[in-house]
């Protein structure tokens, strides 16, 4: 089973304590890749402004990086850090790795005119395009991300040796939040867009277990004709999509995603408060109903963050630590790992029911139950 | 050689070798007791003495003091091979037979029957399926059992969600904006997604509509089992339309307008809505034929309800005449029949498996008030039919599903208008399988109409012709039957309890079917990833995967 790993601080740290953690959770788990997402980025040898995007991809050759430099000049993107790794080749599995891309960008002088919902866009798209060409070019660019203070790396292998083989262990990247997955049933072969966390437009989830709804759930929102559904090389990949449709299409909070992902019965909604309105939104949400097992994490562009269950409750995740630090995992020896100087006793697993939050400001963890009453307009 | 006009035939005349069915009897177990005459439906058998001459040697004059011949008299069972009286094969001989002494049985040659099926000038006319055996839906396998990361669920223990919901869905971003503003929001209802076909009253008996009726009401109101039944078109009794039950009824209305009087006019009285409203435009067993229930059925009851003269065809015209098209019909029609309940009720179109369903559908998409679409596939059963309608005409659901899914797909519309198929289902007894096949497919749920007959209450027609006589109201079961002596043979305390049996194991087999898929929390629809066919040709046409 894939293990999860979310760290989230007021100070930023290293994410080489979160791959550190992975390990601890090494236990029945075959490590075979690592995804990671890091938000509240601080470069040592950088000063970075949180409004400019970073671009994070891989070019994996030569050629490749010459179209991504041209492609970017010619879009007006400014080039104003490009992160050098201190890379050791031989311990990463894949051998076309020519160049890890974290590289932080001004935006074109013509966006100026564009309403931010609309510079979102043009980022979306600008990472699909990259991610076209690479396609187009037998898989010779890979683009994980391009937004703003979010930084992504994904490869195959033991999460450790992947952090060494990239120097992460030098603090030259901390972060306040970092998510990490680690892989399981991977091999040298796989698309690396397969590996979690994925992302859209500044939200990003991870998960472990499988999806069994997938393939009905991907052939709804790709009617969505919305670009950046695309992709489901992984099952997963709809979990971060349905987040994204829930909090950006339909502008509902934070707390429906667990309704629209796993609703109530209805016998349970019978008794809810607004349990009309639930009923209703089963109905029209009907096909992004997952069907687990799952443990889905998640963060915002806020720095919120998240994880909920399944309906089954067959992954259990847990959270623990103090204000201002908080772990997620898949396992509890992983919050154990990150937060080891906190209460045990305050460490919660949520249920069925549960979504599990912790803001930005990092005081406490919320715990959100679909039971409880849902206030919104429509609901009334 | 003898003279011609000797030897008794005709055109029509036949023999044994000639009919589907043959008779075996047995003398030697026979007790003479007649129940197997008096319970033939078509009196295809009669209680009968044959004289036989037992030849002796006095005969050839080589024995003295022989009397030479005798006689022996032989009592038993005597098939008759007029057109009128063939055997049907529906073996009600053998269920009253004491001793096992008479059967049906096929007849493996070549019957010619076939031939004369038409006397008078009269077409072949029944009541049955397509006398085709083969199944598609059959041949479909669950193939994507889940393994490592995701086990298999546990059938008997787990919790699983089956419903399904047949309404119009807006899409969630429209659904909002209406919630906010206080519009009108479609309606919908939670069904459980095996519902009890359009079989009307007037083509069932009184005690299988009762036995039915009971059995729906046993499964929502004590099993908690969501389970809907249509009426077909001969309207509903007013007992019903007036009590707590209507909720678990699919009124619908076809183009004979039939027991649509009483409908409305108890409107006012009804104390719930019902289910939905089905506006039949096509039935997959006659497709392009209005309903026909033939004389020998409109009893009084019968007559008093569809409002018309005892005694006479009731054959509705194949469309609904007062309007000048289907996109026409549908639109007015979907509209009227929603504004006759307030807009509370779903209002879907059945129509019968075609090439052209798909315009249909594209049509439905665009009326806001078209709750769904219902394919009625050529494999449906019926009351009464031409022969050539029903084995010649229309089109297998598999296929006509599935495309109709996959273009809602295409639009991004395939939660908007449930799809319902039916045609078929369970017509080799895999009734949970066949179904669960076609949601898998895209369907949000499966008519059966035959299968509950045939499950529920005995039904014994088939696929190889056996029986199939429902058009003529001679049912030996009572179930298709509108005179009492042959529909009191039929207790609906009974039909009741199989109604339940039928749905809590076709509920297990869901289970079943769904646990070793990883699905639990909701209908997998359109789950095509899971499912397989061997037959390349069938997993090209259906979009799904080829197995060997």
């Amino acid at each position: 089973m894939c293990r999860l790993a979310l760290k989230t601080a007021s100070i930023p740290f290293s994410p080489h304590g979160v791959l550190q953690a992975m390990e601890s959770m090494r236990e029945g788990y075959d490590g075979s890749g690592l995804g990671l997402l890091l938000r509240g980025v601080r470069f040592t040898d950088f000063n970075y402004s949180s409004t400019d995007p970073i671009f994070s991809g891989i070019a994996h050759t030569e050629q490749a990086l010459h179209r991504f430099n041209k492609f970017m000049e010619e879009k007006g993107f400014l080039l104003k850090y490009d992160h050098q790794f201190v890379t050791d080749l031989s311990r990463i599995e894949a051998r076309d790795r020519h160049k890890y891309l974290v590289r932080v960008y001004k935006r074109p002088e013509s966006w100026s005119r564009l309403t931010p919902e609309e510079q979102e866009y043009e980022l979306m798209m600008t990472r699909l395009s990259l991610r076209h060409d690479g396609e187009k070019h037998g898989g010779d660019l890979t683009a994980f991300s391009f937004w703003p203070d979010v930084v992504m790396i994904k490869e195959v292998g033991w999460p450790l040796e992947v952090g060494a083989a990239l120097g992460l262990q030098d603090d030259r990247i901390l972060a306040r939040l970092v998510m990490a997955q680690g892989r399981q049933n991977t091999n040298w072969g796989i698309n690396l867009y397969a590996c979690h966390p994925f992302f859209i437009q500044g939200i990003a989830t991870m998960t472990n277990g499988e999806n069994t709804a997938f393939v009905p759930i991907r052939d709804w929102l790709m009617g969505r004709r919305f670009p950046g559904y695309m992709g489901y090389q992984s099952d997963s990949e709809v979990f971060t999509h349905i987040l994204h449709y829930t909090l950006n299409r339909l502008k509902l909070p934070l707390e429906a995603y667990k309704h629209v992902i796993t609703p109530l019965k209805t016998e349970e909604l019978d008794h809810h408060p607004q349990g009309e309105f639930l009923k209703g939104l089963r109905n029209v949400c009907r096909r992004l109903i997952i069907d687990g097992p799952n443990c889905v994490m998640g963060s915002l562009p806020d720095e919120t963050c998240f994880m909920v269950m399944d309906h089954k409750k067959m992954r259990p995740g847990a959270i623990g630590g103090r204000p201002g630090v908080w772990a997620m995992a898949s396992e509890l020896c992983g919050v154990d790992a990150m937060v080891p100087d906190r209460d045990p006793a305050l460490d919660f697993q949520p249920m069925r029911e549960h979504t599990v939050v912790v803001s930005s400001d990092r005081k406490d963890y919320k715990i959100w139950s679909q039971f409880h009453p849902f206030h919104l307009p429509q609901a009334i | 050689m003898v003279a011609v006009s000797s030897i008794p035939s005709s055109p029509s005349d036949l023999t044994y070798a000639d009919l589907p069915w043959l008779i075996e009897h047995r003398e030697d177990r026979c007790a003479v007791c007649g129940k197997c005459t008096a319970v033939c439906p078509v009196q295809a058998i009669q209680l009968t003495y044959r004289r036989q001459r037992i030849v002796g040697l006095g005969m050839l004059g080589k024995a003295k003091n022989d009397p030479s011949v005798n006689y022996r008299t032989l009592y038993g069972i005597k098939q008759k091979t007029d057109v009128a009286h063939r055997c049907i094969g529906c073996g009600m001989c053998s269920m009253v037979c004491p001793n096992e002494a008479i059967r049906p049985m096929p007849n493996p040659n070549d019957p010619r029957l076939r031939f004369h099926m038409n006397q008078a000038g009269d077409a072949w006319k029944r009541g049955g399926r397509r006398n085709d055996r083969d199944s598609l839906l059959d041949k479909i396998i669950f193939t994507r059992i889940s393994m490592l990361t995701d086990p298999a669920l546990d059938a008997g223990r787990h919790e699983f969600f089956l419903n399904t919901i047949l309404g119009r869905i807006l899409p969630p971003e429209e659904f909002l904006q209406r919630r906010a503003k206080g519009e009108w929001i479609p309606p919908t209802r939670e069904i459980f997604p095996f519902i009890i076909g359009s079989m009307s009253f007037g083509a069932l008996s009184p005690n299988m509509w009762l036995g039915l009726l009971q059995g729906v009401a046993y499964l929502n109101e004590v099993l908690k089992i969501p389970v809907v039944m249509a009426t077909g078109e001969g309207g509903c009794p007013p007992w019903v339309l007036k009590s707590p039950f209507l909720k678990y009824i699919i009124l619908q209305i076809a183009s004979g307008y039939f027991g649509w009087d009483e409908i409305i006019r108890a409107i006012p009285e009804m104390q719930c809505d019902p289910a939905a409203i089905e506006i039949k435009y096509g039935q997959g067993a006659k497709p392009g034929d209005g309903g026909l229930l033939m004389w020998f059925k409109v009893s009084k009851l019968i007559a008093r309800l569809r409002g018309v003269p005892e005694g006479v065809d009731l054959p509705s015209p194949p469309v609904h005449q007062t309007l000048y098209s289907i996109e026409e019909s549908v639109m007015k029609m979907i509209q009227t029949m929603s504004m006759a309940w307030g807009f509370r009720v779903p209002v879907y179109p059945k129509i019968s498996g075609t090439t052209s369903a798909k315009a249909v559908l594209n049509n439905l998409v665009r009326n806001p008030y078209a709750s769904g679409m219902l394919i009625d596939g050529m494999d449906g059963g019926t009351g009464a039919a031409y022969n050539v309608s029903m084995d010649s005409m229309g089109h297998p659901i598999a296929s006509n599903i599935r495309e109709c899914y996959l273009d809602l797909v295409a639009q991004g519309r395939e939660n908007e208008i449930p799809l319902f198929a039916a045609g078929g289902m369970g017509k080799n007894g895999n009734i949970a399988q066949n179904g669960m096949a076609l949601i898998l497919l895209g369907a949000s749920g499966v008519h059966m109409g035959k299968y509950i007959m045939q499950a529920a209450a005995g039904c014994l027609g088939s696929e190889r012709n056996r029986c199939n006589v429902c058009n003529i109201g001679l049912c030996p079961k009572g179930i298709t039957s509108q005179n009492p002596k042959l529909y009191r043979r039929l207790d609906p305390d009974q039909v009741a309890q199989r109604v339940v049996e039928v749905f809590t194991s076709i509920r297990t087999e869901m289970k079943k079917i769904m646990a070793p898929l990883g699905r639990s929390q909701s209908l997998p629809i359109g789950m095509s990833d899971a499912i397989g066919i061997n037959d390349a040709a069938a997993a090209e046409r259906l979009k799904i995967r080829y197995i060997c």
